[in-house]
């Protein structure tokens, strides 16, 4: 709870930065920059308020919540990817069954069948589903796209709320680790959310070195580099909220350099999609931050390595 | 149940299923009387316009429906008298004395908008098609009738022709500024015009 204090004071101090730039407008400071960090002030305040409540209303709420997310984000994944008709029947059962069954999987901390339900079973039987179609134009482009869609927006996605079905260690013998688990995940969207800004802010700095100018102009290694430094200084700053604690601290640092790498991974992958459909969002939801999926895209990367990291770094001490 | 709420629970229902967006371009809504013209893909498009309409203009908007579809079981029949009160259209026996053009401009009296497709059927491709020339005699007999062409993006992928299962795809509605038949307009220039601008408001959607 501590964690959702400082968060609060966090974004109250933005807001309140935010007003007073607007009251008095310094000639330093971009209005256009200013407006996208006020609107993202703004994203965070609803993002915590709906974490906040679906902890408050349990695991299943918490799972339901992820799962939407998860659909509207193949929303809109799928609309930007062109399809022939010959995807439909494939389509509907990618919307319909895949994402419902996975959650519930996930809800059920069904780990043995969550890792591999859409990676081995749904990637196995969406290339002969097409074929059934008859229509074998593009084939193998059809099949990737539905795959890769599948595994960013729902697969990659269901590994965040599987981090509350995670065995944590117990505090001491007998002692278990209750509500590390809420802790756990708040923690990992906590430091994603970080790693977007910090590689944002730091990629303002006067030098610049674009890393691959045709994808992205803004991201650049001023970004990467300083963003993942201040990142894992936070996370190792927040070990006494993790269940990295005691002797372990040093792993919340580490998850805070791994989360930052793969949230860079996410958004330039996102990115070159972006480019290759000549788009600059991927959907309208809300205006001003447009669709879930560019909201999302670091934290679909980060949340199955982050995932595997716990478990397997857990487990072994 | 409440006719009004139902209406407004199924416009609801329509929008976060289609996940339509809505965009008004040089264009705004209003409940004077008008023609809103569209691309026809599905048979959910009548239901994207009218739920696309804000609650007061929805009210007073009635869509232009095929009989032999809308007829058929309880549900449909419900819903295109009750909740959209369309305007059936008989499209396989069209009457000389009581053509549709003549009905559909007692059904509106000059009260009511419409939604209408003046393709005349759902079109399979991409492409839109030729309009048919009700657009034309009802604007001559009405050349008062405000016409707001509008276009349906992504239906086609949605729920295309011949399927059953709907695709959760979003899709997008944007309506165009208004138009009128000029005095003295030919039929084949002014329906020509009419299909450009709804061409025009597809294009603006593609980058």
């Amino acid at each position: 709870m501590s964690l959702i204090g400082a968060v609060l004071v966090l974004l109250g101090a933005a807001e309140v930065i935010v007003w007073a730039l607007r009251r008095n407008p310094s000639g330093n400071i971009d209005a256009a920059i200013l407006e996208t960090f006020r609107l993202r002030v703004h994203a965070w305040w609803i993002l915590l308020a709906t974490l906040a409540t679906a902890f408050l209303l349990g695991h299943v709420v918490t799972v339901v919540l992820f799962g939407l997310i998860s659909f509207w984000a193949l929303r809109e994944f799928i609309t930007l990817t062109p399809t022939r008709p010959g995807d439909h029947t494939t389509l509907f059962l990618v919307f319909t069954v895949v994402p419902l069954l996975q959650y519930v999987l996930v809800g059920l901390g069904a780990y043995g069948l969550y890792i591999i339900f859409i990676p081995v079973y749904v990637f196995l039987l969406i290339p002969p589903m097409i074929a059934l179609s008859g229509d074998y134009k593009r084939f193998l482009e059809r099949t990737a796209k539905i795959q890769v869609g599948l595994l960013i927006c729902v697969y990659c996605l269901s590994y965040a709320p599987a981090l509350l079905t995670l065995k944590l260690p117990e505090l001491a013998p007998g002692v278990a680790d209750s509500g590390g688990n809420v802790r756990l995940l708040f923690f990992f969207v906590l430091v994603v959310q970080l790693s977007d800004a910090l590689q944002y802010a730091w990629s303002q700095s006067p030098n610049k070195h674009v890393i691959v100018p045709t994808i992205n102009t803004t991201r650049t290694w001023e970004g990467l580099l300083g963003g993942t430094a201040s990142v894992t200084l936070i996370a190792a700053a927040l070990w006494w909220a993790t269940p990295f604690h005691g002797p372990k601290w040093w792993m919340a640092a580490a998850m805070g350099a791994v989360i930052s790498l793969m949230c860079f991974a996410g958004g330039i992958t996102m990115s070159a999609i972006k480019r290759d459909r000549g788009v600059s969002d991927f959907g309208t939801l809300v205006e001003g931050h447009g669709g879930v999926l560019d909201r999302i895209d670091s934290l679909c990367f980060a949340a199955p390595v982050f995932f595997h990291c716990t478990r397997w770094w857990l487990m072994q001490m | 149940m409440d006719t009004n709420l139902a209406r407004s629970f199924l416009a609801l229902l329509a929008r976060f299923l289609s996940g339509a967006s809505v965009r008004w371009i040089d264009s705004q809504p209003d409940t004077c009387q008008r023609v809103y013209f569209a691309n026809h893909t599905s048979h959910l498009d009548p239901i994207m316009i009218w739920s696309a309409l804000p609650p007061a203009v929805r009210m007073l908007t009635r869509p232009v429906a095929a009989k032999d579809y809308w007829t058929k079981g309880p549900v449909r029949r419900y819903l295109a008298n009750q909740l959209f009160s369309a305007i059936l259209i008989d499209r396989e026996e069209i009457k000389v004395h009581q053509s549709p053009v003549d009905l559909i401009i007692r059904e509106i009296g000059h009260n009511y908008s419409l939604i209408l497709f003046p393709e005349g059927g759902r079109q399979s491709g991409r492409e839109i098609g030729e309009f048919k020339s009700g657009l034309y005699y009802l604007c001559k007999k009405r050349p008062d009738l405000e016409l707001v062409p509008v276009h349906i993006d992504n239906m086609n992928r949605i729920l295309p022709r011949g399927e059953v299962l709907p695709v959760p795809m979003l899709s997008c509605v944007s309506f165009g500024p208004p138009m009128w038949l000029e005095a003295g307009e030919s039929k084949t220039n002014f329906l020509g015009r009419a299909r450009e601008a709804v061409r025009k408001m597809k294009e603006s959607r593609e980058v």
